[in-house]
């Protein structure tokens, strides 16, 4: 009998303050050539699972594993990752973080010069992988220069180049724009068709990458997983992308993997003709934030040039654009710690540059890429007592039920956002900024933050969230800002502008045509119908 | 010498020529051959340095050089009466209590004093700017990885340490930037533990990754020497280690180990051995490291004459010390002077300006983007 190329045997893994194993008994096998995507709610052990194939969970981790695991048949799970390179080539969820050496083709080279191979098979190899992946063109480049999506493949790159049997990638796109999401997505598909490289990937953004997947692994979240086939598969997860969620609200069977099938099962819906009626654009309420040509050097280079925004009050707006395109850069002009080289911010009447820190904290608040760095006390109730006497009221609206005692580090992804997220709002500012909040969130845990900031809205807030979910924006924004190259190339209400951009469209306007956004629009629409019917 | 490839040369080449420059400005407190030598590497720097960020220290060596001269000339009118000579100016004297006997602050400037801090001054400032040179010529990471098979190891966690500070650099800019967004305490020992507790706790999962990027990479794996072989390693490096412990002390101590077989001391005996046997033990070790390195940088000719006038350099620079007193160490009271011989051991060095061959350039970079 032939042997699957990677053999999951009763792997058990617990880890150190955990009391239910995260990893309860997991048989599972990999195929050759097949790319199979490890799916789950966040802390359902996908990095885990990733972890003990790569050979890094439990050493660098801590913990115990139990079980067997077999590669070709024979047992590695004593093997350490070092042994395991030249079969099996591991990326981490932050490929910046890994990187040895400082240029790409050296990068490349790295694992190579490990094992040892002949310079003329390493000069061969490094070449054929730069064109494969299209990254000739930044041989020489320094790694840190590099975009996000550019780092990904060089880190894709350079375990290619050991010609590994399984790629192990943990969360490839969860930093990157949807462009260069797509990017790196075809990249991997070329590879298992071209080369039978068989592919291991953790990804929770599911409307990404079920196209390119054969397989589903899905963690429950109890300890144990269900394989199949994707769409057997997804009718019954807790996690599933819009277009699943849109075909098992209309009773669609088979569920569509693709958009193109999904469009034409949408032909039989007929709901082409009633718009909805959703939230319009807000009346023009008060501006609370208005920039007007704000530009920001960076050396002769403008990271902002000349950009104009105005937020109402009560409105939630999305701001969107390529990694590097200056997102974060606005948020912290905006903020007023990073200082203009031209144009004027005012938030609620007064200029934040101008007030101390201190005072910065009651016009705007932000909330950092990086929320762990806001942190730095043992325990929540530490953390509350110091960031201000309303923090933990704060807190338990937003979350109610984290324990007090718990250390903030061992708070899950969606807890910790929201400690950091109640210090910044416990000087009450009547503007509220978020870098990039959705990273390392599931689905369940990004609905939440989506009512959350609607919530704030309501009260009177103006809300500001760089994202580049483009499913998130479509729950939550009531306009999107879309930024490229220092500049605000396109405004307006989310409805307008998702439309205008093909791909900053989430999937349902993509099935079912422009006015449509969210599947709860659907869902009523079609709910409205069937009741004028009767 | 037409059509020839843009290159970068051998980065030992680079240190080797360096070192003959600082070694001929270590020789000499000559005012014009200091300022000729900086002078010199700062030529030979912006015609063959590279584009890469690196090559972009230099400026920082040659501030550095400034600031030397400075506190040295600075500290010689602070402390510097007493000097005899030419008075330039007259500060008033501050009087120190009596257990300070011999120091006096501020005082009579003399010329001479003044000069001599500054002759003092820029021949360090001179060495700096030369060691500068060699690290905006050379990249640093590619001269550690021509080290010995057997250094390897430690050679990339040299490399790593050097890339983790402009990390750390960064980490603490963010962490900064960040911990201003919300209250917390105040006071000197709170604001030091709201700063320093984030950026340790990310040092330190960053190290974690990169350690695990690392293994999963293949670095550190054991190759195929037999439990034996690795004894034997380990005897060698130990005992050749001891051996130029031994000998270095007996070098200094002459009653050490007393004495001297024949010629030569027993010192230097006893250190030559051990360094043979540590040879010895490294040649053993490469062996059994099964790794490879990819495009070694070539050793050819202009490598070699590179090192040739760094070398002609350093020597005529030390003749001149030996044998031409007045124009090595010019008196402080005339004019400095300097022979034919001296100028033209620092033009030589000159040479790689054109015997190099031009660096690769990188085509298209952005700019590094460390948010401000």
């Amino acid at each position: 009998m032939k042997h699957p190329l990677l053999e999951l045997r009763s792997i058990t893994v617990t880890l150190p303050e955990r009391e239910h194993p995260v990893l309860d008994h997991v048989d599972l096998a990999v195929e050759e050539g097949e790319l199979l995507l490890v799916s789950g709610p966040t802390g359902s052990g996908k990095s885990t699972l990733l972890g003990v194939v790569a050979g890094v969970v439990p050493r660098f981790s801590g913990g115990t594993l139990g079980g067997d695991l077999l590669l070709d048949g024979t047992s590695i799970v004593r093997m350490p990752p070092r042994e395991r390179a030249a079969a099996i080539g591991y990326v981490g969820q932050d490929p910046a973080a890994g990187f040895v050496t400082d240029t790409v083709e050296e990068e490349l080279a790295y694992g190579m010069e490990q094992l040892g191979l002949p310079p003329a098979t390493m000069r061969r190899r490094v070449e054929e992988t730069l064109d494969l992946l299209g990254i000739a063109d930044l041989r020489d480049r320094d790694l840190r220069t590099l975009s996000g999506g550019q780092q990904q493949r060089v880190a894709i790159g350079s375990v290619l180049t050991m010609h590994p049997r399984l790629l192990v990638l943990d969360e490839p796109t969860s930093a990157l724009d949807p462009t260069a999401a797509e990017d790196v997505l075809a990249t991997l598909t070329r590879l298992v068709h071209d080369l039978g490289v068989s592919v291991l990937l953790a990804e929770h953004r599911l409307e990404r990458v079920i196209p390119f997947a054969d397989r589903i692994a899905l963690l429950t979240g109890d300890g144990s997983v269900r394989v199949g086939a994707p769409a057997s598969v997804l009718a019954g997860s807790p996690v599933v992308p819009p277009l699943v969620e849109l075909g098992r609200a209309v009773g669609w069977d088979p569920l569509p993997l693709t958009v193109r099938d999904a469009r034409r099962m949408a032909r039989s819906l007929g709901l082409d003709d009633d718009p909805p009626v959703g939230p319009g654009p807000a009346a023009a309420g008060v501006e609370t934030v208005a920039a007007r040509k704000v530009t920001v050097l960076r050396g002769a280079r403008a990271a902002l040039h000349e950009v104009g925004l105005t937020l109402a009050e009560g409105t939630v707006t999305a701001l969107m654009g390529r990694n590097g395109a200056g997102k974060s850069t606005l948020l912290w002009t905006l903020q007023g710690t990073q200082k203009r080289n031209g144009g004027t911010v005012t938030v609620a009447g007064a200029d934040p540059a101008k007030a101390s820190p201190d005072q910065r904290r009651a016009y705007v608040g932000l909330l950092p890429q990086t929320a762990a760095d806001l942190l730095y006390l043992e325990t929540v109730e530490e953390e509350c007592r110091a960031g201000g006497p309303r923090t933990r009221e704060i807190l338990d609206q937003l979350v109610p039920g984290i324990p007090g005692d718990r250390h903030p580090r061992d708070l899950s992804e969606g807890q910790r956002l929201a400690v950091a997220l109640s210090l910044v709002l416990a000087a009450d500012p009547p503007a509220l900024l978020l870098d990039e909040p959705t990273r390392g969130l599931d689905y369940a845990a990004k609905h939440a933050l989506a009512t959350l900031l609607r919530r704030f809205a309501a009260q009177g807030r103006t809300v500001l969230v760089a994202t580049h979910d483009v499913e998130f924006t479509a729950q939550v924004a009531d306009g999107v800002v879309v930024l490229a190259d220092g500049e605000v190339v396109s405004a307006g209400p989310t409805r307008r502008v998702v439309a205008e951009s093909p791909s900053f469209a989430p999937q349902v306007t993509k099935v079912l045509g422009a006015p449509w956004l969210r599947v709860d629009e659907v869902v009523s629409a079609l709910a409205t119908r069937e009741g004028s019917i009767r | 010498m037409t059509g020839r490839v843009a290159r970068d040369l051998h980065p030992i080449a680079w240190w080797l020529w360096a070192i003959g420059l600082a070694a001929y400005a270590s020789q000499t407190t000559n005012p014009w051959l200091l300022l000729l030598l900086v002078g010199v590497a700062a030529l030979v720097v912006s015609a063959r340095r590279s584009d890469q960020p690196w090559a972009r220290s230099f400026r920082l060596y040659v501030a550095a050089g400034f600031v030397i001269v400075a506190i040295r000339v600075g500290f010689r009118i602070l402390l510097g009466s007493g000097y005899g000579g030419t008075v330039l100016f007259d500060l008033p004297q501050i009087p120190l209590p009596d257990w300070v006997l011999g120091i006096t602050l501020l005082g009579p400037v003399t010329r001479e004093s003044l000069l001599a801090g500054l002759y003092d001054g820029l021949r360090l400032a001179a060495i700096v700017i030369c060691v500068g040179a060699a690290n905006a010529l050379a990249n640093p990471k590619r001269l550690l990885r021509t080290m010995p098979p057997a250094l390897y190891e430690i050679g990339t966690a040299v490399v790593v340490a050097v890339t983790v500070l402009p990390q750390l650099a960064e980490s603490v800019q963010r962490v900064h930037r960040a911990q201003r967004l919300r209250a917390g305490h105040g006071g000197k020992r709170g604001r030091l533990r709201r700063f320093l507790v984030p950026v340790l706790e990310d040092a330190l999962e960053r190290s974690l990754v990169l350690a695990a990027g690392m293994d999963t990479r293949g670095y550190g794996r054991a190759g195929d020497a037999t439990p034996r072989e690795r004894r034997v390693t380990g005897t060698l490096m130990v005992t050749g280690l001891i051996g130029v412990c031994i000998g270095a002390y007996a070098l200094l101590d002459q009653t050490f180990l007393g004495g001297s077989w024949g010629p030569v001391s027993r010192g230097a005996v006893v250190m030559v051995a051990g360094v043979a046997v540590c040879v010895a033990g490294m040649a053993a070790a490469g062996r059994r490291v099964r790794r490879t390195v990819y495009r070694p940088d070539p050793w050819r000719w202009p490598e070699t004459a590179v090192v040739v006038t760094g070398a002609v350099a350093g020597a005529v620079g030390s003749w001149v010390a030996q044998h031409d007193y007045a124009v090595a160490t010019p008196a402080l009271d005339a004019s400095p002077q300097v022979s034919l011989l001296a100028l033209a051991g620092v033009i030589v060095a000159l040479l790689p300006a054109v015997i190099a061959p031009a660096p690769r350039l990188v085509a298209s970079r952005r700019d590094l983007e460390v948010a401000a």
